[in-house]
């Protein structure tokens, strides 16, 4: 790799892309584990697939590397944000922005902020837990309750709007992520790139969506 | 025009004014009536200044040369958009017949750090040149060619790269850009390069050193908004910028 | 004995170039470092010239008006490119191209100058190709070529309709290549405002920074003038704003004669004016002639909407008049036939200076044929015009839409409106083979330059030249002059005040920036009503009126008085505002337009003496019966090159034209 490949501003995009894709990654298995509460068996589906995500020595040390791309992922686009404000000292004193491009793809940095506030809390409220203030005892198969965590959580109103509005600012965040993400590696494909975009709205729409119907469904007493 | 379809136009508008490099500018308001909707835009900006000249006052700067949309010169941020509200159109293609009765049109330079502004509305793009000598060119004496037909060119590649050369330097990318990123107007030049077998041999090099010299220019970085092709008056495509992206990344790992 | 020596090499001509290229002095490498060449202009003569020349080794410094090189003028030619390639096996070769242009010149051509251009015309494809310029293909991919007016070969290479753009900016990477590697010097938003000679000679240039207003001296061994034509001298032009004669004009002043000035192009197919407020003209790509008919109503000031007129109540005066060529007679005879119509009163649209360009004719035969190819039985003639519309929009899209981008009005539904509009310059500063001018070290390209079109320019090759003075014939010319440079420089060596040593030190220089100082001074110092556009279009109006596509005696006796009046006018009552240190167009404008004046009085007595018409140049007291032009070949061939002489005062001196390979003859288009 030639030394200024980082340093460029394409290298800095490149990184943004591909921890970007890193973190939709772990979406589609943070789905994917979460989804188990559909089974609607009192938890008990679902906390074996925690506790074998709390345990199991690999997704720990996964779970490192997640942190670090996050954080990447962030300190990265603070810079870009700020390298950016720079590249423009004077503004416009008018902008017709809708008029070129979507007001979201515009809005990454807001949208980013605002994932990370919710990430704070969501962490504080689940992850925290699991890790290191511990977990209110086991289930019936014996796994760890968290489980009984969520239902807890999901009481609270306030939470579930909360992650409801979150879960907006993430579907904005991917729809314009998803494809970006396609576009900074080089990835375009006169073929190709309407079938990227077209699962990339996809996605932003789906991960999101099933994301807020789990503490709704909840707070309904549909999910018991 | 002649054909009397033309009326006319009573119009506030807001133009930005500034001494020069370093002094700091300020909007200043004018109101103008009777403007012939078949006129263009620069053409009114001449009656303004035509106004200007005979009440004593100094005329209006900004840059023009071909007023048929090919040399990139006109540079006009109008209503909130490069070249105003027309889509496929530079400054001096634009018409009053695009505006109505009693609009207030705000008028204001590209603004980007890397294009500071000479006067009014006139700014320095001196960047782009920088970055064309950096390494947009392939490197052919005169008189070294051989005979045209023996490279046999691919007819879709030199279109595609007729496309991407067909990109007249105006920056209306940069000053539409919410980061002031220049990326659609390198990536023309490395596309066009890239796709023809002409460009191969330097390939690698130009698109490290043309990159290079736009991060210098201190332009913004790309998020891939998409603003910049949609207000390109020669729509140049955002796959130029992907294709960018690729040769970087590849002439970085080689 | 003349004061005009053309330098033309013994032998025949297809031996004279590369006979004199193989046998001209050289300048020898190391030498080469220490000479310095001053280009003006940034097109594609400038450009050009100023790449090569770097390559070779010369040191370069290249001055352009514009913010960048990148935008000279050179970038709004659509059609194409001439080359004798012969890639279509059509029968093309260098002496048919040197043919075709000698006689679409109307025989006011240089011969010699001409077989060059066509002998070159090959080497600027393959270097442009090797540059990167994405030319048409065919899908073999082999280079394409399409036709052009005045030939029956296809030699015209094009990208799109955007050739000038390719090419030019071909050239630009060329010279940007030279700028990164420090073998150029890029002086961009810089005018040149006058020549500087000492004893004669080309020493160097003064120019303005335009940005700052500072006046610089710079030195050169030669200076190259690749400044373009001079068609704004009519306001109206398809020209850039920007375009200007200042520099060619203060060479001329200095002492280069200036050839032909009254040979203009007026182009036949432009987008009409449109008010008052018109600041400049649209050309539609002479093209469009093959597939639009003409005409204007039979009764005069016929008011009714074109689509209402009905067919036999239209004059299709081209295919009355020329039923052999009809709407594809040259570029002259078209234009003329317009005003000829508009004057008699059957002009269309608001100003009724426009005559119609319809396409609803050959629009029906396409869908014809289209509705034929389909099998479509019994179309309608909704369908037929429907097909049609698809044929049409794929030939001259983007023409079509440019013209309702500026006009509002959708061609496919309603004619065009079109009328001529000056477009090009044949005329120039007199040059010899080597390109030099009267004035020694000093040189001219391209358009700016007399030498190859005659009295009338072919489409296609106004790029032709340019390039091929720049990348072909001034890096072995200027050394036939360099190589005497390196001489004098060796004998004056230990001279404590040579030239070299003392450069812009030399008195002539201070001389020179005082002069022009006080110029820019006094355009700030009239404080006077009137602005310097006003009187751009002043002198416009009166020499569109007076000097434009038809000439005579009377007209042009009264134009040189009223330019006359204008200037004295225009030097007692310009306003010219702010200040001569900071960016000013107004300023940088005042300068063109006062050597626009003047110009335009050269013109009119260069007209005014010319007793024939030929080519672009059209005197109603000379033309035959039925209205064409009429040369005399006798008494007016050879260029008329002009020597300044003080205000208002011109010598005439001339090159008398010998056709040695070509036979003279009178151009019929009936």
């Amino acid at each position: 790799m030639s030394k200024g490949f980082l340093k460029s501003s394409i290298g800095k995009k490149v990184v943004m892309g591909l921890t970007g894709l890193f973190l939709i990654s772990f979406l589609v298995v943070h789905c994917f584990i979460n989804c188990l509460i559909f089974f609607n068996d009192g938890g008990l589906t679902f906390n074996i697939g925690a506790d074998f995500m709390a345990h199991n020595w690999l997704i720990r040390a996964g779970e490192i590397v997640l942190f670090a791309g996050l954080i990447l992922h962030i300190v990265q686009a603070l810079i870009l944000t700020l390298e950016n404000k720079k590249a423009r000292p004077v503004g416009y004193a008018k902008i017709d922005g809708a008029a070129n491009s979507s007001w979201y793809s515009r809005s990454m940095g807001l949208l980013g902020t605002l994932l990370l506030m919710f990430l704070i809390i969501h962490l504080v409220h689940f992850w925290v837990k699991s890790r290191f203030t511990g977990l209110p005892g086991h289930d019936a198969n014996g796994n760890e309750n968290l489980y009984a965590v969520m239902q807890e959580t999901f009481k609270m109103s306030w939470v579930v709007v909360l992650y409801a509005l979150s879960m907006i600012s993430l579907a904005y965040h991917l729809l314009h992520g998803f494809q970006s993400a396609f576009q900074t590696l080089g990835l375009n494909h006169k073929t190709y790139t309407p079938i990227i975009k077209k699962t990339g709205i996809a996605f932003a729409i789906l991960v999101p969506f099933i994301f807020a119907l789990m503490p709704i469904l909840m707070f309904l007493g549909v999910i018991k | 025009m002649g054909s009397g379809h033309g009326t006319e136009l009573n119009l506030t508008l807001k133009v930005w004014r500034q001494k020069n490099t370093k002094a700091s500018g300020s909007f200043e308001t004018h109101q103008l009536t009777g403007i012939s909707t078949d006129m263009s835009f620069l053409e009114m900006f001449d009656v303004l200044n035509e106004k200007l000249i005979s009440e004593g006052k100094e005329a209006i700067a900004f840059d023009h040369d071909c007023r048929e949309g090919i040399c990139g010169m006109c540079s006009m941020y109008i209503n909130g958009r490069p070249h105003g509200p027309k889509q496929g159109v530079t400054t001096c293609q634009l018409h009053m017949r695009s505006f109505k009765n009693g609009d207030t049109i705000v008028v204001e330079p590209w603004r980007s750090a890397a294009f500071p502004v000479i006067k009014d509305l006139a700014v320095d793009r001196g960047a782009f040149d920088r970055i064309i000598a950096s390494g947009g060119y392939i490197s052919v004496n005169t008189g070294n060619a051989k005979d045209a037909n023996n490279i046999l060119i691919p007819k879709p590649d030199a279109d595609d790269a007729f496309a991407a050369a067909a990109c007249i330097g105006c920056g209306a990318c940069v000053a539409a850009c919410k980061n002031g990123s220049a990326m659609l107007f390198v990536s023309a030049k490395v596309s066009q390069l890239a796709l023809l077998p002409q460009g191969q041999v330097e390939r690698k090099e130009r698109v490290l050193k043309m990159v290079a010299a736009m991060d210098e220019e201190g332009f913004g970085n790309c998020t891939n908004t998409g603003a910049c092709e949609a207000e390109c008056p020669k729509g140049i495509s955002l796959e130029n910028i992907a294709r960018m992206n690729r040769e970087l990344t590849a002439a970085s790992f080689k | 004995m003349s004061k005009l020596d053309s330098k033309i090499p013994e032998g025949a001509i297809d031996q004279k170039w590369s006979k004199y290229r193989s046998t001209v002095h050289l300048v020898n490498p190391a030498n080469k470092r220490s000479l310095e060449v001053l280009v003006v202009g940034s097109g594609l003569a400038g450009a050009s010239a100023a790449s090569s020349l770097a390559e070779m080794g010369y040191k370069v410094k290249v001055f352009c008006f514009q913010d960048s090189p990148r935008r000279a003028h050179s970038i709004a030619a659509q059609g194409g490119i001439n080359a004798a390639k012969n890639y279509q096996n059509d029968g093309d070769s260098t002496y048919r191209l040197f043919y075709d242009t000698i006689k679409g010149g109307d025989y006011r051509a240089r011969e010699a100058n001409v077989h060059r251009l066509a002998e070159v015309s090959s080497n600027i494809i393959d270097q442009c190709v090797a540059q990167g310029v994405p030319l048409a293909r065919e899908y073999g991919g082999l280079l394409s070529n399409r036709s052009f007016g005045g030939t029956q070969v296809q030699r015209t290479f094009y990208a799109a309709g955007q050739t000038g753009q390719q090419l030019l900016l071909g050239a630009y990477s060329a010279l940007q290549r030279q700028v990164g590697m420090g073998a150029v010097e890029l002086c961009a938003r810089h005018e040149m405002l006058d020549v500087v000679t000492i004893d004669g000679i080309t020493r160097g240039i003064i120019a303005r920074n335009l940005i700052t207003g500072e006046m610089e001296k710079h030195f050169g061994h030669a200076v190259l003038l690749c400044t373009g034509g001079y068609g704004n001298v009519f306001y109206l032009s398809t020209n850039a704003m920007g375009s200007n004669v200042t520099a060619a004009w203060k060479a001329h002043k200095k002492g280069a004669f200036f050839g032909n000035p009254c040979y203009t192009q007026i182009h036949p197919t432009c987008i009409p004016v449109s008010g008052d407020h018109q600041s400049k003209l649209t050309l539609m790509s002479e093209s469009l002639r093959n597939d639009g008919r003409i005409w204007v109503p039979k009764k005069k000031d016929d008011n009714r909407k074109p689509t209402d007129i009905p067919e036999e109540e239209r004059d299709y005066y081209l295919e009355r008049r020329y039923p052999a060529f009809g709407n594809l007679v040259p570029r002259d005879v078209a234009s003329r036939g317009a005003k000829e119509r508009c004057d008699a009163g059957y002009g269309v649209g608001n100003s009724k200076m426009a005559v119609y360009l319809d396409f609803a004719f050959n629009t029906a035969r396409y869908g014809r044929t289209e509705a034929t190819k389909r099998n479509i039985q019994n179309p309608s003639h909704e369908e037929i015009m429907r097909l049609g519309k698809e044929v049409v929009k794929e030939k001259y899209g983007n023409l079509f839409d440019m013209y309702q981008q500026i006009t509002g009005e959708n061609p496919y539904e309603v004619p065009m409106r079109i009328y001529p509009a000056v477009h090009y310059t044949m005329g120039g500063l007199w040059v010899d083979y080597n390109l030099m001018t009267t004035v020694k070290g000093l040189y001219a390209l391209g358009e700016a330059n007399f030498s190859d079109h005659g009295a009338n320019r072919l489409g296609a090759s106004a790029l032709m030249q340019g390039l091929a003075d720049g990348y072909f014939v001034i890096p072995y010319t200027l050394g036939v002059y360099l190589s005497e440079e390196v001489s004098r420089m060796s004998a004056e060596k230990d001279k404590a005040d040579s030239i070299d040593k003392l450069k812009t030190k030399h008195p002539a220089f201070d001389a020179a920036l005082k002069e022009q100082t006080d110029l820019i001074n006094k355009f700030l110092n009239i404080k006077g009503t009137k602005s310097v556009e006003s009187f751009h279009k002043r002198l416009g109006l009166i020499m569109w009126n007076k000097c434009g596509m038809a000439r005579n005696k009377q007209g042009l006796t009264e134009a040189i008085a009223e330019i006359q009046a204008l200037r004295k006018e225009f030097w007692s009552d310009v306003r010219v505002l702010g200040s001569a240190d900071e960016f000013n167009p107004d300023l940088e404008k005042a300068g063109r337009v006062a050597d626009f004046i003047e110009l335009g009085e050269l013109m009119c007595k260069d007209a005014l003496h010319r007793e024939e018409s030929c080519g672009g140049h059209f005197r109603e007291e000379h033309q035959t019966e039925d209205g064409e032009a009429k040369r005399d070949d006798v008494n007016f061939a050879y260029v008329a090159a002009w020597e300044y002489k003080g205000v208002s005062e011109w010598e005439l001196n001339k090159e008398e034209l010998k056709y040695e390979n070509i036979k003279i003859a009178q151009r019929s288009y009936k």
